[in-house]
């Protein structure tokens, strides 16, 4: 790690690498501490509150809201994250056949939706699917449209069907970047000795994939964990309690209910689970390229 | 390869070839629809209404302030973490320093921090700042970005030494070798990656909302959602809010999902 034979030289590396650290500072070391402090107190949003100790923590192990946020979380990433990934790989397969200017049209037009703002996406599915639009008679009750956005069964779904339709670019780029470094020879000889298509993909292309697919189900798990936009703007509709996500609660216990200790409490067990699996992801990586 | 081989094998490679062409379809299907409905004169509405629709939304709502909102924050965003995280980037790989080491492990080890979980702890601060409804307010907590630093780090690495060498003998200090050599050398990640972060900034949606609660001083994709006015309006306004980065994206293709490859760490 360290550069050999170099002098040490703080004075040439101080100007070069201060803003960074201060902006790294001031933006994400000391909201971290600040939030790992305020959770042990009765803090509001603008006013520092009493310590109260392990308080919020306890409060947290009872809260109904928070068990229910934690459940449409988890419903939310497995959703996502199994058939994002499936579709993903899939996509990238039908990509990767083309070549030439098909192969970039195909792939801008799954990629697409990816780079686009939340609000976009939200408003023009939200439209496509009110009843009386293309898409508006899907879910129907009594001979009635019903919109997939009023209604608690199908609303985590169809934010997760959503939100595969907006992201899966993302996906599909990292396949297709793995799918390149797969040997041609192996695919050769397979034909030569008369394999399937399917048995070509069971015996080739999805155990040499194997740990992209895994980078990807990890950085999906990350990213969906962390789910609040989609589903806070198609929730606006209506009630948001039974539908509510992790950060959403944060949102609302800090933000609507003015208790941002316990909104930090909430913080902490989120920030938690995701460094976590941040941690694991890059070992895995590490691994990877160690191999 | 038999001719009754081959026929089959084309028949298959035709049936992908529109299983493909049907999901790209499928795929493209929710922003045509959009932009078509956009362009539907109302019935018994001349094609020229269609003009007039757009119009009204972009000159007599406040979606020209909005974009200027938008434009400074993102802007600002991506000069400021180019800047700084490019300087980093460089002083790790370039320069032996004390606690080198330990900076560098904990950016690896932020690789993905989940902002999210900080809302109320940003707020709290910038509350405490007196920068609520700032320009710089929106920009302060947008400004971690860990990841940059490891694709220059990356890049500059695999600069020969000799170029750093060389210099130095000539008397060079290290900022001037920065910006002389090793930021010139690199330009093209540079414009990658301020592509992408200039489109995830104008993307930003839970902080900018939470930041700002004066309607002048919105970002465009916070104040498209604070009001109803109609499907019409409405679609205009998603497919105004989405333009800059749509075609920032068309245009830049091959440099938008590059930047995302060396994001991470598939490529480079």
């Amino acid at each position: 790690m360290a550069r050999k034979g170099q002098p040490i030289d703080n004075r040439s590396a101080l100007p070069l690498v201060a803003p960074f650290v201060l902006v790294y500072g001031a933006m994400f070391i000391y909201p971290t501490v600040l939030m790992v402090a305020m959770s042990l107190t009765n803090s509001s949003l603008t006013v520092a509150g009493e310590w109260v100790g392990w308080d919020n923590y306890a409060k947290l192990l009872t809260d109904k809201r928070f068990g229910v946020a934690i459940s449409n979380t988890l419903l939310f990433v497995l959703l996502t994250v199994v058939p994002g990934t499936l579709v993903g790989l899939g996509l990238a397969m039908l990509v990767n056949r083309l070549s030439g200017v098909w192969r970039s049209v195909a792939l801008a037009t799954f990629f697409l939706p990816y780079i686009l703002p939340v609000s976009s996406v939200t408003t023009m599915v939200y439209l496509l699917t009110y009843p009386g639009a293309p898409l508006g008679n899907i879910y129907q009750r009594g001979g009635q449209a019903v919109s997939l956005w009023y209604n608690i069964s199908t609303f985590i779904p169809a934010v997760a069907i959503l939100t595969i339709w907006w992201t899966v670019g993302f996906t599909v780029l990292i396949f297709l970047a793995g799918l390149r470094t797969l040997p041609r020879e192996l695919y050769d000889a397979a034909r030569i000795d008369g394999a399937n298509r399917l048995t070509t993909f069971t015996a080739i292309t999805w155990p040499l994939i194997w740990p992209v697919t895994a980078l990807v189900v990890t950085l999906q798990t990350i990213m969906q964990f962390k789910v609040f936009d989609q589903v806070f703007l198609l929730a606006l509709s209506g009630r948001v309690d039974p539908t509510m996500v992790l950060v959403q609660y944060v949102y609302t216990v800090a933000f609507q209910r003015n208790q941002a200790g316990y909104g930090s409490a909430v913080a902490v067990g989120l920030y938690v689970v995701v460094m976590v699996l941040s941690v694991l992801q890059w070992q895995a990586t590490r691994l990877r390229s160690a191999r | 390869m038999t001719a009754l081989q081959a026929k089959r094998l084309d028949t298959v490679g035709m049936l992908v070839s529109l299983l493909t062409l049907g999901l790209a379809i499928a795929w493209a299907f929710p922003i045509c629809w959009s932009l078509f409905a956009t362009a539907t004169p109302a019935p018994g509405a001349s094609l020229l209404s269609v003009l007039e629709n757009y119009r009204q939304v972009i000159f007599e709502t406040s979606l020209g302030r909005w974009y200027i909102n938008s434009i400074v924050t993102s802007g600002g965003v991506t000069l400021i973490v180019l800047a700084i995280s490019s300087a980093c980037g460089y002083a790790i790989s370039q320069i032996n320093f004390t606690g080198r080491t330990v900076l560098w492990f904990m950016i690896l080890a932020s690789f993905m921090i989940p902002v999210q979980a900080l809302i109320v702890n940003h707020f709290f601060l910038i509350y405490q700042l007196g920068l609520l409804n700032t320009w710089l307010g929106v920009i302060l907590p947008q400004l971690i970005a860990p990841i940059s630093v490891i694709v220059y780090k990356g890049f500059f690495d695999n600069v020969p030494d000799e170029y750093r060498e060389a210099a130095q003998i000539d008397g060079a200090r290290h900022w001037q070798i920065f910006l002389g050599i090793y930021l010139p050398m690199n330009w093209g990640i540079t414009v990658a990656l301020g592509i992408i972060v200039f489109i995830g900034a104008w993307n930003a949606f839970l902080w900018p909302f939470l930041a700002v609660t004066k309607p002048e001083l919105m970002n465009v994709t916070v104040g498209a959602t604070e009001s109803w006015s109609g499907e019409v309006s409405e679609l205009i306004t998603a497919v105004m809010v989405a333009l800059p980065v749509a075609v920032l994206y068309l245009l830049f293709q091959r440099k938008v999902t590059d930047a995302i490859s060396f994001s991470t760490g598939i490529k480079g």
